[in-house]
């Protein structure tokens, strides 16, 4: 019940993120939700895609510096205090969010939050546990 | 193996032929070379006050610029019918130094060069790739004929087409490898790209020069190409590559003692330094007839080790070269070799040995940033992670070398790769 996420490293230079974009346009891969973390020398864009494989082996292909890393998205009710009460039970068990984002679903009102926890295995047993929708990469794609 | 028997002579035999050849030597400039006769006159001698090589320090020093100065042709101690070849350096540091070389001297530099690979292990049984540049830099056509003076099979590849060089290694079964350090390391690159795969293929050694390299380094490429790599030591002004060479043993590089005399001077004071010594390597070159330069200062920093070899080879070794006085760094008055630089960043998990270094001014200050590609294969999630790679090279630059150093790490294979010397000192403070 992992997603595969693409992280890619870039160097702070301007322009580098639309290449990005463009060899992901020009394969008519689809984004489904990303994050872009920044620090003053590079940052890392983390991608969820439509088509994982072939979009990993393009960027690499274009030199890129890709890797693979498996998060969590979970489903939860769009209301206040539903990513709060996930938090909190997460923390119960001492499991850490390396980090998270969230895109909100239109058609059912949800929103998906992707997740990186320290130990995603028993991240996910729990949640499972306490009765979350964890969707897997094909449920994703096709939202 | 050991080619010849002047690799083995005993130390008095040895000087009592180095102070023939001296003699030979300072009458043969002072008689044809107006630049050395007027040289030895500003410093009251005359060949008659040389009789052995305990009278070196007479002589009066040559210095690049003094080439320079003669371009092109003034240093040669023959006539012109006599040269069969020129070479010329890069001139990537001023103007270029010119070198000519007689039948003679092909000769020799054939011969020496056939020692070198003779004692690294190499032999008539041997396919040896050279990816040293052939033309003008004396790289490519110095190993080739030394390649050919031990019978190998001799694959004059040169530089670039660096995707071609991989598959004629396979295709070909080169057994060994001629390259810069930094050029081998991209090969190897190059050929995982295209699915081939150096520890299967049957190469077994490298013999790597003409930009100075580490131990660290020597570890790296014996661990990805799966060969034993060598260093070898050779500048155009005296010869080019083959004026000194490791052995199997790899513990220094044998200098070719009955050719090239050898001192180690202070670079600034200029007083010649005992054994063991660092400092800076002065060359005499005994046998050479188209240029031959009277105790040359090539800038390059070693000590000698007189010690006596398990090779059973009887030339003095010089250390591997730390660096030359030229590419020695001064930041904020901290002396700093690239080479020490390179040892820490070559054991660096996460990145590759591709790095640059750049020197700015900001204010009166110098800065330092080392940038270094991340390794292909790195999943770089997590920031911290990243830094936490920044972080360890600043601190390990700090806790060595006693300097403060920004580390910017840079996206795999984003540093254009050199097939000749690498460019890895970007100095801009002047600017």
């Amino acid at each position: 019940m992992k997603v595969n996420q693409l992280s890619i490293f870039l160097e702070n230079r301007s322009g580098r993120l639309a290449e990005v974009t463009e060899t992901l346009e020009k394969a008519e891969i689809n984004l489904r939700a990303l994050s872009l973390a920044d620090t003053a020398d590079f940052g890392i864009l983390r991608l969820i895609v439509s088509d994982f494989e072939k979009a990993e082996a393009l960027l690499k292909e274009k030199g890129f510096t890709v890797g693979k890393t498996e998060v969590i998205a979970v489903r939860v009710k769009d209301e206040p205090g539903a990513l709060n009460d996930l938090l909190k039970k997460m923390d119960e068990e001492a499991l850490n969010v390396e980090y998270m984002y969230a895109f909100f679903q239109q058609s059912t009102k949800d929103a998906i939050i992707i997740f990186r926890f320290d130990d995603i295995n028993k991240a996910v047993k729990n949640l499972q546990g306490k009765a979350y929708t964890i969707l897997d990469n094909k449920t994703l794609c096709e939202l | 193996m050991i080619l010849d028997t002047e690799e083995t002579l005993s130390r008095e035999e040895l000087e009592k032929l180095q102070s023939t050849r001296l003699q030979a030597l300072t009458k043969r400039v002072y008689d044809n070379v107006p630049f050395y006769k007027q040289k030895f006159s500003e410093h009251n001698i005359s060949p008659a006050d040389i009789s052995s090589i305990a009278d070196l320090s007479k002589l009066p020093f040559t210095l690049k610029q003094d080439l320079r100065d003669n371009y092109p042709f003034s240093l040669f101690a023959v006539p012109k019918k006599d040269v069969v070849r020129i070479h010329c350096s890069s001139g990537t540091t001023g103007q270029a130094t010119v070198v000519g070389y007689t039948k003679q001297d092909i000769a020799n530099w054939g011969r020496l060069m056939g020692r070198c690979f003779t004692a690294i292990g190499a032999s008539a049984d041997d396919v040896i790739h050279n990816a040293y540049g052939y033309g003008l830099f004396t790289g490519g056509l110095g190993v080739h004929y030394g390649a050919e003076e031990i019978s190998a099979t001799v694959v004059p590849m040169s530089g670039g087409s660096t995707e071609r060089q991989c598959t004629l290694l396979k295709d070909f079964g080169a057994t060994v490898l001629c390259a810069t350090p930094s050029y081998a390391l991209y090969l190897h690159e190059a050929a995982a790209k295209i699915d081939i795969d150096f520890s299967k293929l049957p190469l077994r050694v490298g013999i790597f020069g003409a930009e100075p390299w580490t131990e660290a380094m020597r570890e790296n490429l014996e661990k990805k190409l799966a060969i034993k790599a060598y260093d070898i030591y050779g500048l155009s002004e005296i010869m080019g590559p083959g004026v000194g060479c490791e052995c199997t043993e790899q513990k220094g590089l044998h200098i070719q003692e009955d050719h090239f005399l050898i001192e180690i001077i202070d670079p600034v004071t200029c007083e010649n330094l005992p054994d063991g010594e660092l400092g800076e390597l002065v060359i005499t070159t005994l046998t050479k007839e188209a240029i031959p330069l009277i105790r040359y200062r090539t800038k390059d920093l070693t000590r000698i080790n007189r010690t006596q070899c398990a090779c059973g080879r009887t030339t003095a070794r010089i250390d591997r070269l730390t660096g030359r006085s030229d590419d020695m760094l001064i930041i904020r008055g901290v002396n700093v070799f690239p080479s020490q630089i390179e040892e820490i960043l070559v054991n660096t998990e996460g990145t590759t040995p591709h790095y640059q270094l750049i020197l700015k001014k900001q204010g009166a200050l110098d800065t330092l940033e080392i940038r270094i590609e991340l390794a292909p294969t790195i999943a770089a999630d997590e920031i911290k992670h990243l830094q936490n790679i920044e972080r360890n090279i600043q601190k390990q630059i700090k806790e060595y070398l006693g300097v403060s150093a920004k580390c910017t790490l840079l996206e795999a294979n984003s540093i254009e790769r050199s097939t000749g010397k690498a460019t890895r000192v970007i100095d801009l403070r002047n600017e």
